[in-house]
């Protein structure tokens, strides 16, 4: 299969060990894994601002980007971004007046997959251990974050490749769908009641004793892991992507480069 | 300048009354968060009525299916309002009862305090009503020199502390009984002062206290849960009995209700009276259902009157994205669930309607642009457990997004300079815009890395940033991103497609 991979602005900038990761997985089951250089992002952040004006250039330029039939499926690893292509492409297209943007955008959103969804239900992915080769000998607790959970259903996928993860020791979350506070703008129009929500859910993922919190969407770890790294925790977060690329030949690097080169790799 | 009168109310007309937060969300949460108490009382009582809602909600297989039809039966009375309005009013008279129709919250309030004064009465016992509430009747009635008592206990506590509810269901749900008991004793005349804060004596206290007025009231007033236009007929739905008293005991009974309450027949009832008290109170049933139609002769009050309530709610319909807010049945789920909610508690949200509904509601009655309510659609995560929980599927998320655009939409052009928000989203608009555009930028990472200093996170950002920055370090970027290692490392699968080819340069996933 021909994968298209759509890193998300975050990811690319941020975080390229979860897309690496993504492509190693993708790669390691023999797919194609092909990167639209137009990509920059889902315009989300102007949708849930509310300014759509400003969001449908974004909009378009991701539909141009995925448009073409070189591929099979795309696929992101984040819920959030999904969703927003699924759901908030067509809508805004719709809503400024532009039937052709939105028809086109209903199209690539047909064609796009969260990265679990993608593994499970398209590629078949049940047993992460003996399918990916995935290894990863840690204490680990798991996020499961809003829009995969309620907009996307993506039910117990992510944690249901995470379980089956060799080595691993997944401890469940207490409250797990709570939200962790970020909505985008939301912390820091509303960064009192944000941190509020986000003090709760550190304090539920201290409480596991894991000394890792995975989660589906870098937007949402980088929240909760900039919470934990403000109160002097230990506790990383980790992508679930990177878990999964985990093998014992090449162990992933505990809350990816950005914690590595500050010295403060695996423990 | 002269205006031409065309003989035309000027539509949408907004509501007025306690619709309106008088300072912005963030600055009345600000201070909300600071009372433990409350953060303490409502964190009990939101988690425990979650559990009980989650519990009766999946002993019905076929709830999904019974959320369908109340969110469609709802839209089809949105869509025949003014046919069904008419064809209420019909049978409501011609039972014997008397509508009036008002306008906004000074008109209905003029039309109560007019009938109560009518009767000779200073005083009138009242049921819980979110709709007079709304209009702010009770304080207007006082000014008129008439007493509106309270006999819901949440709302007797409330009104006793000359406090606001906090709660469209459970009013005192900031309040703990401590502090009730303290209540009584202040406020209730004829209090024991051994009182103790036992619930079950704080009841009877406020029984007793109650009992004396219901015997003697010859006046209440009511609002109604749902209206039938099949039949004339009106709902209340309560929990206490206190309500049935209010609506059978006194010899004039005077209900006001928001236009969208109507059900087009009997047989909808079924659909309601299943999804409201496991929405609500996490009861299968509550305890007690009054419905009445018209005036039965030397049965109950004889002098009947309805104020049907517009109060923005026209402004709400006439908004296509927005309206589905008026299918609310006021259960309180979505508030319950909200983890904004559970951490501010109902007065940050400044109007009558708190929680995720208000949110969407107050604004879509008043406008964006009226006084502070456009911070409103802003005081959500957008974390979608109210659209899970809303027994009438109300979309209240993408409903936020749709009134964010609307303020954000109404502002253009009237700033002479652009807000700091503006102007990074227009800025973000042009970077996130072309694939190129981000590459380049992305280029400047390193610069990033050095802002972070030696222990490689950012803690402290200027201007609105600064909000993420109080509670959460930024970590300092990567040496290259995602997009510049695909181009100079990444050269794509072998030729036989075998395993890990990504990995055959020695790098880490
Ligand atoms: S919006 Fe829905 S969940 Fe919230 S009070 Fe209204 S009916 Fe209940």
């Amino acid at each position: 299969m021909k994968i298209a991979l759509f890193a998300t602005c975050i990811v690319d900038a941020m975080y390229p060990a979860t897309a690496k990761a993504t492509v190693a997985i993708l790669e390691r089951l023999g797919h194609e894994v092909v990167f639209p250089g137009g990509q920059a992002c889902c315009g989300q952040m102007h949708v849930n601002s509310g300014y759509f004006k400003e969001a449908v250039p974004v909009i378009a330029n991701h539909v141009a980007a995925f448009e073409s039939d070189d591929y099979d499926v795309a696929v992101a690893p984040s819920g959030s971004c999904v969703a927003s292509v699924k759901h908030q492409h067509p809508m805004i297209a719709r809503s400024c007046g532009d039937r052709a943007l939105e028809k086109r955008a209903a199209a690539v959103g047909a064609k796009t997959y969260e990265l679990s969804e993608l593994l499970v239900d398209v590629l078949g992915i049940t047993d992460a251990g003996s399918q990916l080769g995935s290894w990863f000998p840690h204490r680990v607790t798991y996020h499961p974050s809003c829009h995969g959970m309620r907009l996307l259903r993506l039910g117990d996928r992510q944690q249901r490749l995470l379980n089956t993860v060799r080595g691993i020791d997944l401890i469940p979350l207490p409250e797990p769908d709570q939200c962790c506070g970020f909505g985008g703008t939301f912390s820091m129009k509303n960064a009192d009641v944000s941190s509020a929500m986000l003090e709760d859910k550190a304090a539920n993922i201290t409480a596991t004793g894991a000394s890792l919190c995975s989660g589906g969407d870098a937007s949402c770890l980088m929240h909760i892991g900039g919470g934990l790294s403000r109160q002097g925790s230990s506790i990383r977060t980790l992508h679930f992507a990177e878990i999964l690329a985990s093998t014992e030949q090449h162990p992933a690097q505990i809350a990816g480069e950005v914690q590595l080169l500050s010295g403060k790799a695996a423990q | 300048m002269s205006q031409t009168f065309l003989g035309m109310p000027l539509l949408p007309v907004f509501g007025t009354g306690n619709l309106h937060a008088s300072e912005s969300f963030p600055k009345a949460a600000h201070r909300e968060l600071g009372n433990a108490q409350l953060r303490a009382n409502l964190g009990h009582a939101t988690h425990t009525i979650r559990d009980k809602r989650l519990q009766v909600v999946s002993e019905l297989p076929d709830w999904e299916q019974l959320r369908d039809a109340g969110s469609a039966i709802k839209e089809s009375v949105m869509a025949r309002l003014p046919e069904l309005l008419e064809q209420f009013e019909k049978n409501f008279t011609a039972r014997g009862g008397v509508i009036h129709w008002a306008r906004d919250a000074d008109e209905a309030n003029e039309i109560v305090a007019g009938l109560i004064r009518e009767t000779g009465e200073t005083e009138a016992v009242k049921v819980k009503s979110m709709a007079t509430q709304e209009i702010g009747l009770n304080e207007y009635l006082e000014e008129q020199g008439i007493t509106a008592l309270e006999t819901d206990l949440a709302e007797l506590i409330v009104q006793l502390d000359h406090d606001k509810p906090s709660h469209i269901l459970v009013p005192a749900i900031h309040k703990n009984r401590s502090q009730v008991r303290d209540i009584f004793l202040r406020e209730m005349p004829g209090a024991d002062p051994a009182l103790t804060d036992d619930p079950a004596k704080l009841a009877a206290a406020a029984r007793t206290h109650l009992r004396r007025k219901f015997l003697t009231a010859k006046v209440a007033v009511s609002g109604a849960n749902f209206a039938l236009a099949d039949s004339g007929t009106l709902a209340v739905v309560e929990s206490e009995g206190n309500g049935r008293m209010c609506l059978t005991l006194p010899e004039s009974l005077i209900t006001v209700m928001g236009i969208e309450k109507l059900l087009p027949t009997w047989q909808d009832l079924e659909v309601f009276m299943q999804l409201l008290p496991r929405s609500s109170t996490g009861e299968r049933m509550n305890p007690y259902t009054s419905l009445w139609t018209g005036v039965t002769e030397g049965d109950g009050p004889q002098n009947m009157h309805l104020v049907l309530l517009d109060n923005g709610r026209s402004a709400a319909l006439a908004d296509e994205m927005g309206r589905s807010a008026l299918h609310c049945i006021r259960c309180s789920a979505c508030m319950n669930v909200c983890p904004v909610y559970e951490r501010t508690g109902g007065h940050a949200y400044g109007s009558t309607y708190p929680g995720p509904i208000g949110a969407i509601l107050s604004p879509l009655m008043t406008g964006i642009q009226a006084e502070e309510n456009n911070s409103l659609p802003y005081a959500s995560s957008l974390c979608g457990a109210c659209y899970d929980a809303c027994p009438v599927k109300i979309n209240i998320p993408d409903i936020l997004v749709h009134l964010r655009g609307v303020d954000v939409d109404s502002k253009r052009g009237k700033k002479k300079i652009p807000t700091q928000m503006d102007a990074g989203m227009k800025a973000a608009s042009w970077a996130l815009s072309s694939g190129k555009r981000l590459g380049l930028l992305e280029k400047g990472l390193p610069l990033g890395r050095l802002a972070a200093g030696p222990d490689k996170k950012i803690t402290k950002l200027p201007g609105i940033a600064a909000g993420w920055t109080q509670s959460r370090d930024i970590p300092a970027p990567p040496p290259q991103s995602f997009r510049t290692w695909w181009a100079k490392e990444h050269r794509g699968p072998d030729a036989d497609g075998g395993p890990m080819p990504s990995h055959n340069k020695g790098d880490q996933p």
